[in-house]
């Protein structure tokens, strides 16, 4: 079977969660290629290699925009016909979601969407995918020739041991009508470890009476090399950005360490988290529903844990 | 402006989720059900965008009957007309079909809905409506106004967002804070009632994905409670259990 992995890059580095797809794909296939999008070092590219891909198709062309949703689908169908690609792996993320489904109509291939596992491929192909946000899981089999697969993050370990890629500068043809959708700028916060990427996230919530008292929250996610979240209330007060909410109609995360400090753990908020391996909830309330989702639990005030905390673990990691 | 707002028909966000007969089929015992809270966004923003340009709007679903009581709310919100396509929402791939074949008869400007189902999440439909039908789709969509023919939105990236213009029509796919949810009120209630829900055969389509069974996930351990004045013993934890560090 050959398959082919969208990688997606931040900042000029290959997306952590792509290198997962990598891996992913490795373990299914030999003969796995990539394609990556956008100005990038030959050692970035090599880290797609490391990860177990054969070979990089590298689009340089800057009509093809790494964030054009059209653009992109359409050089990726190119790629498709060309490599005689039987099965597609991506990431989960806010730009694979809408490229996979335009994808899968000029392929006529089967989709399914926040894969955990690896594919069962004794009879037919069967994959394991969440949700009901997280809910439940259901085994899905995708009945067509052509397939493709988000996979959620933490879905296999990232393998670091392949050799170099053979990098191909890919050129595809550009269709007119995908210029149609202009994007005319990108605000984004910078230096940032990205809230879906974190193998650890912390959070807080209405617990921190307001968004002066971040700084103690950011400490800690810097203590333990975090990105931070917040609960919706926090966004829709806008102490916090919309893109740090985390929650059934925010971000969902899987890391393998989730840290909530003054959440309470409405159900909403715990859609949003319960796939980390590991949550430690930080709460005065010894009531509060999210210690029943914790596997760590301390009652207490967060104002005093949290600096003992980040000094503990600064001590720890010394 | 002549709106499609697709609506989702999905048990309300804080419900058990269960399954019956071996594990293949939802339990809908006691679950409440909504419209989907990203589909609820779309339809606001299609509310608002009526009374701000004029035009109409049409609620679409997928679903058998008793998805009714959720598309009368969808008229209650202030949805003039809607169209039920008889039949089980099979996969994403049958849904887009369906509301694609709507589209090819409807000339819609905009086509909204939900970034994702909060059931499946699988958050493809908008994409594939949008390949089906040769026009742009964009989403997770965050902001959307109109100037004249042009739609001028913010999509969410990771860490962020990015400014966006694109020709109507189009397909997006919506979630907060595009708009406020709307609270039915009871004038628009009463209207409802009255209100066309015409109701469609599905146009045959064949489904790419089978769900062959429900899985439950492993319950957790149990929670390991912590001294406020030892937070050394969770930072060993980390250390040795979780191994994060």
């Amino acid at each position: 079977m050959k398959v082919l992995v969208f990688i997606e890059s931040d900042e000029g580095r290959i997306k952590k969660s792509s290198l997962e797809a990598v891996s992913y794909a490795a373990e299914i296939a030999q003969d796995t290629v990539a394609m990556v999008f956008g100005v990038l070092e030959s050692s970035e590219l090599n880290k797609i290699g490391a990860a177990g891909a054969k070979k990089v198709l590298h689009v340089t062309d800057s009509d093809f925009e790494p964030s054009n949703i059209m653009a992109v689908s359409t050089a990726i169908a190119q790629v498709f016909e060309a490599e005689d690609i039987e099965l597609m792996v991506m990431a989960k993320s806010s730009l694979a979601d809408p490229v996979s489904a335009r994808v899968s109509i000029k392929m006529d291939a089967s989709l399914v969407s926040n894969v955990t596992e690896l594919p069962d491929m004794a009879n037919g192909f069967t994959v394991n995918r969440s949700i009901y946000t997280g809910k439940a899981f259901a085994k899905t089999k995708l009945t067509s020739d052509k397939k493709i697969l988000t996979i959620r993050k933490n879905t296999v370990p990232i393998r670091e041991n392949g050799s170099d890629p053979e990098i191909v500068v890919f050129q595809p043809n550009s269709k007119g009508s995908d210029a149609a959708v202009k994007v005319l700028s990108q605000e984004k916060t910078s230096g940032d470890i990205l809230l879906p990427e974190a193998d650890i996230v912390v959070s807080g919530g209405r617990g921190l009476k307001g968004p002066e008292n971040w700084g103690m929250i950011e400490d800690l996610a810097a203590a333990l090399a975090a990105a931070t979240g917040c609960s919706k209330p926090v966004s829709d007060m806008d102490w916090r950005p919309h893109h740090e909410h985390v929650g059934q109609t925010g971000v969902k995360v899987s890391p393998t360490l989730y840290i909530a400090v003054g959440i309470s753990g409405a159900i909403q908020h715990l859609a949003g988290v319960n796939s980390s391996k590991f949550i430690v909830v930080i709460n005065k309330d010894p009531e509060a529903p999210f210690f029943k989702a914790a596997d760590y639990g301390i009652v207490g005030d967060a104002f005093e844990i949290l600096p003992k905390l980040t000094t503990a673990i600064l001590a720890a990691k010394a | 402006m002549k709106i499609l707002v697709c609506i989702t028909h999905v048990p309300d966000t804080t419900s058990k989720i269960s399954f019956v007969d071996q594990d293949t089929v939802f339990d809908k015992t006691g679950v409440q059900f909504i419209i989907g809270p990203y589909d609820d966004y779309a339809l606001a923003r299609a509310v608002e965008l009526k009374e701000q340009l004029g035009g109409s709007i049409m609620a679409l679903n997928v679903g058998l009957a008793e998805t009714e009581p959720t598309i009368r709310k969808a008229l209650a919100i202030g949805a003039d007309e809607a169209i039920r396509i008889n039949a089980e929402p099979k996969d994403a791939f049958f849904v887009a079909h369906q509301i694609a074949q709507v589209v090819k008869g409807g000339d819609y400007d905009l086509i909204l809905m939900g970034r994702e189902s909060i059931d499946f999440n699988g958050g493809q439909v908008h994409g594939m409506v949008g390949e089906l039908l040769g026009i742009p789709s964009v989403s997770p969509v965050m902001h959307l106004d109109i100037e004249g023919n042009i739609a001028k939105l913010s999509r969410e990236i990771e860490g962020g967002k990015e400014l966006l213009e694109v020709a109507l029509p189009i397909v997006a796919g919506c979630q907060e804070p595009i708009a406020e949810w709307k609270i039915p009120n009871m004038r628009g209630i009463m209207s409802a009632r009255s209100k066309p829900l015409n109701v469609l055969d599905p146009f045959e389509d064949e489904q790419k994905t089978v769900v062959e069974n429900f899985v439950m996930p492993a319950a957790k351990s149990g929670i390991k409670m912590i001294d406020a004045d030892n937070v050394g013993e969770l930072v060993d934890l980390l250390k040795n259990e979780a191994k994060v560090f």
